[in-house]
């Protein structure tokens, strides 16, 4: 991370206005109070880091100064001057632009197109699309900003396609840019190369304010950083003066410990063995190309990788549900018994009478009924077992007191095991997955991300309970793209890669850059290349089809 | 957190938009010149004024009761049967086959095995929509539907080709034997002396549905089937991942549903008409789409929508015998309360729900 040398600490001249000053923003939500008497003073040409838990109020903060919410209470000035953003209109005509976490753009049109899509000068396009593409190559020029803008969307990599945004933002001259989680979906080389871009742009006068709950990052690029925590803004510093620890401390209001704490494993007989595994979907694309994995009783196996390269695909193949009309080929066994791959045998309460716990990738789709309550949650994928049953009825007593002896024991709150699942906050949420499938004791626990989403206080807890059942001498396998997160708990970690293992590294030797190398399909680690050596192809969009190649 | 009290949910809303309804049934009663005070008093009276109104209050909620908790049941595993129109036809078929030709000589007996037939027939033509669904994905309001247009010509055909007795200008079945014939509510209370809604056709079928409502929410939230069938409505991926097989769940989901739609047909079938007509159904099925939306998918909810719609459709046809308000209207009657309580709920309930929210946080600021 080239950036923290450069670190100027804020640039904030004194005399000037601020690029955004925020006075007593308040907004509630029917009873929930989202942003309360918020302060916020942006100097211009600063790169203002704003972090906080889920739920902190960022992204309505966000939301109000793009227009999206009026405020209950309060006052925007922008240069100075007050302003009622009252739509994301007046918003870009202010010199707002906004990079949302999930992109806005026409997956079949090219770049050209979307950039000028609603920024069109007239009725007729071919004015627009050259006068576009003569800003586009000015831009590119200026900021590194290089996107073929004839390339359509659905063939860039997910770091390109970010770059279409804020090329969109800058056309419509935005002097001021809000980028809400850009690094979630980026490799750690793409993550550099996006703040490359972002110090080109600050250098040249932008503002640009950078949501995240990411500490390194605040650490690495910020200027001035402020911090919010259940609705208002609790602190806002300088980058220079604070660290993560700190940060950290300000965001939960307590002290948290960054770093798992655990000792080394003690691994034993084998419990999970995958040979050859290969899948191909319903497209005939070969989204498995032959994996290898060995997990032991008592070892956590880290799989690294940008989300999209076969992860998924192999939880569903292991969880019993290989995905639709898919091809399935290969061994797996557990405990050394062959698990079916197809057919019948091959289903998720099969898989979890074998020994199986399963803490999916996505909670909300798949490790909870949202409309189900807490209490009812907690049978979820367990609703055969004999102590949830009496006869022809379910227990719903004893589901009802396994519920809240479970909140109890993983402080899940609110402490009500009648609310339904989606008026608890992610963290909470994950808390009932974690608790179900922990506490079941299973011999293999598969984990997908297991603290997307979730706070900083809710991760510690998680990581605690995934160690303790790792030193109760069970195999678990982590997938999840936060390499933070990989190398504080894997005893081993192996990297995926368009439907194949790269390598298997030692966390405790080996580096992010190595990882963040092999993630990107570059096998050969000891020759570190540029980052902006990987070439468009090898990086992979979630969700778009793989050519084989 | 909730955002009103469970009363205001169920009961409050679906209030105000009767009343909304009625409101504007009258003001298009009194566009054409009518007195819409005499209108509602002809309803009530016809309908709910005497045991004879109620005698047909009751047998029409019947009808609705069945093919409301046949919707109610698909609608908890996120599928819109629509074709319980097709499905109470069949299930007329199923009881007019079991009745003709199994020698059955009390009706406490004729009673079981004419459900069974109807269930089962119910159940088979909502199977074929089913099983289409969920291994083909045949999307279930097209297959359904259609199903309903197969059924009344497959009913047609058998009426007037094989079950017509010889000689008989009527497509319509034999009579079914006397002994099978169902007690009326008014020979129940005649037994205790009372005298009841003579020459109504209500009869012990309403106690049937009262018990398939019983039978329904055991179902739906005390059994695991019931929980899978839910799970599943809410989220498919989530229920493959729980070790629910949807094919499975589907298919037996539909074939309850089916079958419920079916045993509608003891009630008008058996207990009323007592042989098989054409179109015996009379659009009840699709009433069943309302009566469910209104009673928010619980069979508690479907009990009391489907007495209501039992009211308006006596009442409807009280005003159509009484007044000089065209039959049509009555449909325009029921149209719009369909309208308010169905599909302009959230017209309601949004401006409730903030009412509630608003009147709370004055609670707590105090």
């Amino acid at each position: 991370m080239g950036a923290a040398g450069e670190m100027t600490g804020g640039r904030s001249h004194a005399a000037a206005p601020a690029a955004i000053e925020l006075r007593g923003i308040s907004k509630a939500f029917g009873p929930v109070q989202a942003n309360r008497n918020i302060k916020l003073n942006v100097p211009k040409g600063t790169i203002h880091g704003i972090i906080g838990e889920n739920g902190a109020g960022k992204s309505t903060l966000m939301s109000i100064l793009y227009g999206f919410y009026r405020p209950d209470a309060g006052e925007i000035l922008i240069n100075g001057q007050p302003i009622a953003i009252t739509d994301s209109q007046t918003a870009i005509r202010a010199g707002i632009g906004m990079v949302f976490q999930h992109f806005k753009l026409v997956q079949n049109f090219t770049v050209l197109e979307n950039v000028i899509l609603g920024a069109e000068d007239g009725a007729l396009l071919r004015p627009s699309l050259a006068k576009a593409r003569k800003v586009l190559k000015q831009l590119a020029q200026e900021y590194q900003l290089n996107v073929d803008p004839d390339e359509r969307i659905e063939e860039l990599s997910v770091g390109h396609q970010q770059r279409v945004e804020i090329l969109k933002a800058l056309y419509r001259r935005a002097d001021i840019l809000i980028l809400d989680e850009p690094t979630g979906v980026l490799t750690p080389a793409e993550a550099d190369h996006l703040f490359r871009i972002l110090e080109g742009l600050r250098d040249e006068g932008k503002t640009i304010i950078l949501i995240t709950h990411k500490l390194r990052e605040i650490m690495d690029i910020t200027d001035n950083v402020s911090v919010m925590r259940r609705g208002e803004m609790v602190a806002s510093v300088k980058t220079a003066e604070t660290d993560p620890e700190e940060l950290a401390e300000l965001m939960v209001g307590r002290k948290v410990l960054l770093n798992v704490e655990k000792a080394p494993a003690s691994p034993t007989q084998p419990v999970l063995q995958v040979e050859g595994l290969r899948m191909i979907d319903d497209d005939g694309v070969e989204r498995l190309r032959g994996i290898d994995l060995q997990i032991r009783a008592g070892e956590i196996l880290g799989l690294a990788g940008v989300s999209g390269n076969g992860q998924t695909q192999l939880l569903e193949i292991l969880g019993g549900y290989p995905p639709k009309g898919s091809k399935v080929e290969g061994r797996v066994t557990m405990n050394g018994a062959p698990l079916p791959l197809s057919g019948s045998g091959c289903d998720a309460a099969a898989r979890r009478r074998a020994g199986m716990g399963h803490i999916p990738e996505d909670r909300q789709v798949e490790g909870l009924i949202m409309d189900f309550a807490a209490w009812e949650n907690v049978a979820f994928g367990w609703q055969d077992a004999p102590e949830f049953n009496r006869g022809w009825v379910m227990d719903n007593a004893a589901i009802r007191e396994d519920a809240a002896a479970k909140m109890e024991r993983f402080d899940v709150r609110p402490r009500n095991p009648n609310l339904a699942a989606r008026n608890f906050s992610g963290g909470n949420q994950q808390k009932i997955v974690v608790a179900r499938e922990i506490e079941r004791n299973p011999d293999l626990l598969l984990i997908g991300q297991p603290t997307r989403g979730v706070d900083i206080g809710a991760i510690e807890f998680i990581h605690k309970r995934i160690i303790e059942l790792r030193d109760a001498g069970k195999a678990i396998l982590l997938v999840s793209v936060e390499l933070d997160e990989i190398l504080a708990l894997s005893d081993r970690v192996a990297v995926m890669f368009d439907g194949r293992i790269m390598g298997e590294r030692d966390p405790a030797s080996t580096t992010t850059g190595e990882l963040g190398l092999l993630m990107a399909g570059v096998t050969d680690t000891k020759n570190t290349p540029d980052d902006q050596g990987i070439p468009p192809e090898h990086a992979h969009v979630e969700g778009l089809p793989q050519e084989p190649r | 957190m909730d955002k009103m009290p469970k009363w205001a949910d169920v009961i409050l809303t679906p209030l105000i938009s009767l009343v909304l309804a009625m409101a504007i049934s009258a003001l298009v009663i009194l566009a054409i010149g009518e007195s819409p005070w005499e209108a509602m008093k002809t309803m009530v009276q016809g309908a709910l004024g005497s045991s004879y109104g109620w005698g047909f209050t009751l047998y029409y909620a019947t009808n609705f009761i069945f093919t409301g908790l046949a919707v109610m049941v698909a609608y908890h595993a996120s599928l819109f049967n629509i074709g319980g129109e097709g499905q109470a036809a069949m299930g007329g078929l199923g009881v007019a086959l079991a009745l003709l030709y199994i020698p059955l000589p009390h009706w406490a007996l004729a009673l079981p095995v004419a459900m069974i037939g109807a269930a089962i027939l119910g159940a088979a033509w909502a199977f074929i929509p089913a099983i289409l669904q969920a291994k083909r994905g045949s999307h279930i309001v097209i297959t359904t539907i259609m199903f309903n247009f197969i059924a009344a010509a497959a009913l047609n055909y058998v009426l007037v080709r094989l079950l017509r007795p010889v000689g008989s200008m009527d497509p319509a079945s034999a009579r079914f034997p006397e002994s099978t014939n169902l007690p009326t509510l008014s020979d129940a209370f005649a037994r205790f002396g009372f005298e009841w809604g003579r020459n109504t056709p209500a009869n012990v079928t309403f106690f049937v549905a009262l018990i398939a409502c019983l039978l329904i929410w055991l179902l739906i939230w005390r059994t695991r089937l019931g929980y899978e069938i839910r799970a599943l409505g809410k989220s498919e991926p989530g229920a493959v991942y729980a070790g629910i097989n949807p094919v499975r769940i589907t298919v037996i989901a539909m074939l309850i549903s089916g079958g419920l739609a079916g045993l509608m047909a003891i009630n008008n079938v058996m207990g009323e008409a007592e042989r098989l007509v054409l179109n015996a159904v009379e659009g009840a099925g699709f009433i069943g789409i309302a009566v469910a939306l209104m009673g928010r998918n619980h069979p508690f909810g479907v009990l009391l929508a489907a007495l209501l719609f039992g009211f308006l459709y006596q009442g409807g046809g009280e005003l159509a015998l009484w007044t000089s308000i065209p039959r049509e209207l009555i449909i325009v009657i029921q149209a719009l309360v369909i309208l308010f309580t169905g599909a302009l709920d959230n017209m309601v309930r949004m401006p409730l729900e903030r009412l509630f929210l608003r009147l709370r946080r004055k609670e707590a600021a105090e």
